[in-house]
């Protein structure tokens, strides 16, 4: 197995650090991405360092090359010592040498508010001509959010598919008897505890607005659904009846949730109203009904059920009704997420002793094996259903991976100290 | 709030210094109210470089626990996805029942615990069957059901951090709480 390490998201003011870096593994640079595995057409770019990004707080190209690798698309080429910036014109000749197909270029300029004009160029190496500009204006603060926001661009641009870098991704961790949840870039950078708490947290669910998360806490000494509003803090407790209340999933309108709960006995789906009012049962079979998860229109609701003696998933109509089948094979499939673009479906299946991440193409049924490792968890799907996200062990420490769709290329985004788990990848960014 | 959670746990404290002959039948401990009074919030919504994050920080503390009866385990384990209450465990669910009628004010949290295999949702719908395989067996034995909650932790609380089948065996179970 080939591993390219790539350590994105340094400061230029802590460069002597990187000295130490050699010899310890510094706790602000919080996640490394590992690329494992290569992909069949990776197209070649080039992204050069951009103008000012030394005396700039983030390094622009490095997260936006990482951003590139991580999605199997592309093979980030080393630009070298080069001096160029999206006004230049490029000498094609050395770029053709290392057969790149595109080049990008820029510069970060501080603005006297204290801003920052991001500025970039993308070429096309073989044509020798200009392909598109980038253009964005961004606080200190931003810098990451925009060097996400070009790498989109240039996905969008290369690939004709709009990119999901510039969003964000939520997990929970456990150091001690700590748990944390947090909210970080795609690539599992610059993270921002949401909430702790000495009880554990499970299930976080962006709303699709972005600004919401529900979760599972059990700071009650049982589990309870709340909803949490990101920018103010501020929480409720939105299903916390008697007995357990659990995984919620949002639907698309963001005005209610699907929920476990198990009021009644047993653990039935419920649609809840996040303005009030009693919850309405989906449900009916006895047993177990769980894991809801909705289609992207709104109109179906995957779940899993254990009523045929083995836990499956079955889709039913979101409003509740008669529940189809969809997972024939295996004895124990679960962790049901559906592509934003409604054409896959995500989970996890046990084969021998082994809990593997699956993916079935919901047209022709067909599934495909994704990893062989043997302690896969939730996964989800990036916002341009291209790549997922993944809990899994890797090398003894519960990590979080993302892998294309066919499986090739996975990256780590591998936290410093305590387990990480339970990711949801939330919405694009505006 | 604070004062009437800190006074609880001044006399559980008391209560734990106390020779084992003190008669609990009357002792109105705090229970499950003893929730999370220490939930904190603070705004970095914002953060030094004037970026919004959209995320702000929120604590939560840990919260209490009660008594229940004196000498008598409260925990009860279970087979490999079964959610049959072992006979061996039958003499403890009828100590807790003969509790429970004694004690009409007392309410029990049954908690269901699953060992570490599978998803982290599917393990809490497990962990809930065996708390209401419990719970059925002290209904039965003609505890109300209203001093009664069953609810899951799933695989989230291990007792047994190792992996071998005797640590996993531990681990499958349900903690009879007050």
């Amino acid at each position: 197995m080939k591993l390219v390490f790539l350590r994105i998201g340094l400061l230029s003011c802590l460069l002597k650090l990187l000295v130490l870096s050699a010899l310890a593994v510094p706790a602000w640079a919080q996640f490394r991405v590992e690329v494992t595995g290569v992909g069949m057409t990776q197209l070649p770019v080039v992204i050069a360092p951009f103008k000012g990004e030394a005396a700039a707080p983030q390094k622009l190209a490095s997260i936006v090359q990482a951003d590139l690798e991580r999605s199997g698309q592309f093979k980030g080429l080393a630009a070298g010592s080069v001096l160029l910036d999206e006004t230049s014109r490029p000498d094609w000749s050395p770029w053709r040498q290392l057969s790149a197909e595109a080049l990008v270029a820029g510069s970060v300029t501080r603005l006297a508010d204290g801003r920052f004009d991001v500025r970039a160029r993308l070429w096309d190496v073989v044509k020798g001509q200009e392909k598109s500009d980038f253009k964005d204006t961004v606080s200190a603060g931003e810098l990451r959010l925009s060097a996400h926001r070009m790498a989109d661009w240039i996905y969008q641009q290369l690939t004709g598919t709009p990119g999901a870098f510039a969003s964000r991704i939520s997990y929970v961790t456990k150091a001690g008897d700590r748990y944390s949840l947090w909210i970080a870039d795609s690539d599992g950078e610059n993270s921002k505890s949401a909430l702790t708490s000495p009880e554990p947290i499970i299930s976080p669910s962006w709303s699709p607005s972005g600004t919401q998360l529900a979760y599972v806490s059990f700071e009650l000494r049982k589990p309870v659904v709340y909803v949490h509003e990101l920018v103010t803090g501020q929480r409720r407790a939105v299903a916390n009846f008697k007995g357990s209340n659990s995984a919620p999933a949002w639907s698309a309108d963001g005005k209610s949730l699907a929920a476990t709960l198990s009021r009644d006995g047993g653990s039935q789906l419920f649609r809840i109203d996040l303005n009030g009012g009693e919850p309405r049962r989906l449900s009916s079979s006895g047993g177990i009904n769980t894991e809801p998860a909705f289609s992207p229109d709104g109109s179906a609701l995957f779940f899993v059920s254990d009523r045929g003696g083995s836990p499956q998933i079955y889709r039913m109509p979101a409003q509740g009704g008669p529940a189809e089948r969809v997972t024939f094979s295996g004895t124990y499939n679960i962790s049901p997420a559906v592509s934003p673009d409604g054409r896959w479906l995500a989970y996890v299946s046990r084969i021998g002793g082994a809990f593997r991440l699956h993916l079935m193409d919901l047209a022709s049924g067909q599934v495909t094996a994704l990893t062989d490792t043997s302690a896969d968890e939730r996964p989800s799907f990036a916002p341009n259903s291209r790549l997922l996200v993944y809990a899994t062990i890797f090398q003894g420490r519960e990590s979080l991976m993302t892998t294309t769709l066919d499986g090739r290329i996975k990256a780590r985004l591998a936290g410093q100290g305590g387990d990480i788990r339970e990711p949801h990848w939330g919405p694009v960014r505006k | 709030m604070t004062k009437k959670f800190l006074a609880s746990l001044l006399f559980v404290a008391l209560l734990a210094g106390c020779a084992s002959g003190v008669k609990l039948d009357d002792v109105p401990v705090e229970d499950k109210s003893a929730t999370s009074s220490g939930v904190s919030t603070q705004g970095i919504g914002n953060d030094q470089n004037g970026a919004q994050t959209g995320v702000s920080g929120v604590v939560v503390d840990k919260s209490g626990s009660g008594i229940g009866p004196v000498g008598v385990a409260h925990v009860v384990y279970f087979d490999y996805d079964s959610f049959v209450v072992r006979a061996e465990a039958r003499p403890v669910i009828e100590n807790h029942a003969r509790f429970l009628q004694a004690n009409k004010q007392r309410k029990a949290n049954l908690e269901g615990h699953t060992d570490e295999r599978g998803g982290r949702e599917y393990n809490l719908a497990l962990g809930q069957k065996r708390a209401e395989s419990v719970r059925q067996a002290l209904s039965l034995l003609g505890v109300s059901d209203s001093q009664l909650e069953a609810v899951s932790y799933g695989k989230e609380k291990p007792v047994a951090q190792g992996s071998a089948e005797a640590d996993l065996a531990k681990n499958r179970r349900v903690e009879i709480r007050y």
